[in-house]
């Protein structure tokens, strides 16, 4: 499938870049031969000549018929991204899983570097935001583009240039952890040549989005766009800024990053907290803005409530950073702007929220009805409700309580679990049945079984964790009257074993519910592919004959 | 002039403000011009359109 819609020059293209690829492994597997870099650059290399291999067997495979191609969407990549999506998601979250059972049980490290919890634990945050959110993101992000704007894609190798080359990021990324190497700055663990690599991928997936959006045949950019635009910006901004380091050598994996002291935390939280905001919300925010209103048939309630709400939080977020750094070093000027800005966040997350809420006003029926549906309409209402718990903790006395404690684990996840994963899900049972040409969903109960085990699954992670952080919080600030502490940290962290053994289930039923989920669309993309051939041929020939007047300008 | 904490400070206290008010008027006056109003309201409908062809 990955080469039939490539002319032969296409695939010759392909392989030369694939060749250029397998020669950067081979430069990094001879230069790092002493160093754990050989072994990313050894993985580069053979993923790369597998992939010549690959495209080498197919060279002289039919071509397309190129004279069809501006009336038809290119969905190849889309369809490949959904799958590594969904096969990420069973990776992170079985991973999620393992680790917060490693929170309970230690001794499931069996004793080894590989699988101790600090290595599993980025594998895990990478896993599931990189993994699934990120590639969730590239797809989604590649067939509201092409839709809204009523144009194919701008290129036929860049699309497989993006999605592959960040799947090869995030395998780097992971294998990387495993064997222990990480710059140690919470989601931006990898070392310099992956971050260089990213910046490669990313570029080309900016450029493509652009010339995507030029080719249009829309005279205005549709909402969703300007969010998943932001997205890709702004992170290519953070990622540099975040990760300018200087390589031990150029035959070594380690790194030291060129800022220092409070400077560089600074910088990291501005990282962090705009990855959240930029990755974990603005893109899925995109997604909210074109599957919900599609899937429910209802237009979004107000556009220009839209509108202000994506400029709110494009120029707000950037200056909330700072409430990860309450009670250091940093400035305390430059803490409290973290914190009103973080509550002036509010007001435009709200705006989002509330917006899509009263676009369903009036269709409830169809929420009751549709698992689909109501899988947006939650994630929605957890979107709300996440962003007022960060509001709140980003208050600084409500912080000395909250901070370092399972709390922010808590709001994370209804977060990641309760607005991210929900949104994704919704979207990808839109998508999926458009995509493949399909009437439905293989089976709609199974799409309610999901629902049901998500929405279980994230209410009973993060009622755990809202427990067992408030417990941690109280118990280390409990004097005794003679004004010592009265419980040890050790107390603290018996307390905290049931609330891990029931956030590991909360988990494990969360993670079922994703495997249910492949299942359904492995069935339905798997059903009936003939009908899909008549779909795909039903090209209605009298439109294509008019069709010059719509054809974009190649 | 050296530049230290101080005027970092008083940049952006007095700049940081100005700068993103105007932006928010400017975000304001585009969001509601009556002349937007049809292309919006295009927008929010075309997307629910059920052709799926460019
Ligand atoms: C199967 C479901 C999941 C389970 C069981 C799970 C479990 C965990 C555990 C045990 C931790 C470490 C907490 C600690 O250090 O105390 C963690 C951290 C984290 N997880 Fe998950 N997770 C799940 C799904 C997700 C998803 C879907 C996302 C994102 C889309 C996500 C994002 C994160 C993030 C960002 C952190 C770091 C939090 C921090 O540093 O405060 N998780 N998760
Ligand atoms: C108005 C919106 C939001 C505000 C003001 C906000 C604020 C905060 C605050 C104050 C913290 C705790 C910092 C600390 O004590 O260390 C935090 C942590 C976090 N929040 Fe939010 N939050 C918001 C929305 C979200 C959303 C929608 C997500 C989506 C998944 C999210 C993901 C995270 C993550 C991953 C962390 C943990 C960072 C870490 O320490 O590793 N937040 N947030």
């Amino acid at each position: 499938m990955m080469v039939s819609q490539l002319t032969r020059g296409e695939r010759q293209g392909s392989i030369l870049i694939a060749a250029a690829v397998a020669l950067c492994g081979l430069a990094l597997a001879i230069a790092g031969r002493n160093d754990l870099l050989g072994v990313h650059g050894a993985f580069v290399l053979v993923g790369s000549v597998a992939l010549i291999a690959f495209l080498l067997s197919r060279l002289d495979s039919p071509e397309p018929d190129v004279s069809r191609r501006p009336s038809e969407y290119y969905d190849d990549p889309i369809k490949v991204g959904i799958a590594l999506s969904m096969l990420w998601a069973i990776f992170g979250m079985f991973v999620g899983v393992w680790v917060a059972a490693e929170l309970a049980w230690p001794s499931l490290n069996f004793d080894t570097a590989w699988l101790s919890f600090g290595r599993l634990r980025p594998a895990h945050t990478t896993g599931v935001i990189f993994g699934f959110g990120g590639n969730a993101l590239i797809a989604t992000s590649f067939h509201v583009v092409q839709r809204t704007s009523r144009a194919r894609l701008a290129g036929q190798i860049s699309p497989w240039f993006v999605l592959l080359g960040y799947n090869l990021f995030c395998f780097l990324a992971v294998t990387g952890y495993l064997m222990g190497l990480t710059q140690s700055k919470e989601y931006a663990e990898p070392e310099w040549y992956a971050d260089l690599w990213l910046v490669v991928v990313w570029v080309t997936y900016f450029v493509l989005y652009l010339r995507t959006i030029a080719r249009r045949k829309e005279p205005h950019i549709y909402v969703a766009n300007w969010y998943f635009m932001a997205f890709i910006v702004v992170v290519a901004i953070l990622h540099i800024v975040n990760n300018l380091a200087i390589p031990v050598s150029l035959g070594h994996a380690w790194s030291y990053p060129i800022w220092s002291g409070v400077q560089d935390a600074m910088v990291q939280w501005w990282y962090g907290h705009n990855a959240v905001a930029f990755f974990l919300t603005a893109g899925f925010l995109g997604m909210m803005y074109y599957y919900l209103p599609k899937r429910a048939e209802r237009p979004i309630f107000s556009y220009r409530l839209s509108i202000l709400s994506f400029w709110g939080i494009t120029f707000f977020y950037m200056w909330a950073g700072s409430h990860h750094l309450h009670y250091t070093a940093l400035p305390h000027w430059v803490q409290t702007l973290g914190m009103t800005f973080s509550i002036m966040l509010l007001v435009p997350s709200w705006a989002s929220a509330g917006n899509a809420i009263l676009t369903l006003n009036g269709a409830w029926h169809k929420v009751r009805n549709d698992a689909t549906l109501r899988f947006m309409f939650v994630a929605a209402v957890f979107y709300g409700l996440s962003t007022f718990e960060g509001s709140f903790l980003a208050i600084r006395p409500v912080n000395s309580l909250s901070h370092y404690t399972d709390w922010t684990v808590g709001h994370v996840h209804a977060g990641a679990l309760g607005w991210v994963a929900l949104i994704t899900f919704g979207s990808i049972y839109t998508l999926v049945p458009s995509l493949w040409k399909r009437e439905r969903m293989y089976s709609a109960a199974l799409v309610e079984v999901h629902f049901w085990l998500a929405l279980i699954g994230t209410l009973i992670y993060v009622f755990a964790m809202w427990n067992s952080g408030i417990v941690q919080g109280l118990m280390w600030r409990t004097y005794t009257e003679s004004g010592t502490l009265a419980y040890s940290f050790l107390d603290s962290l018996v307390a905290m074993y049931p609330y891990y053994i029931a956030r590991t289930l909360g988990g494990f039923l969360f993670l079922l519910g994703a495997i249910v989920g492949c299942y359904n669309i492995w069935m339905t993309v798997r059903a009936s592919p003939a009908a899909a051939e008549t779909a795909l041929k039903d090209l209605p020939d009298a439109r294509w004959a008019e069709g010059t007047a719509t054809t974009p300008a190649e | 002039m050296d530049i230290d904490h101080a005027t970092a400070v008083a940049f952006s206290k007095s700049w940081g403000l100005f700068y993103l008010i105007a932006l928010s008027i400017g975000v304001l006056i585009y969001t509601f011009r009556p002349s937007n109003k049809k292309r919006f309201d295009r927008a929010k409908k075309t997307i629910l359109d059920k052709e799926d062809r460019p």
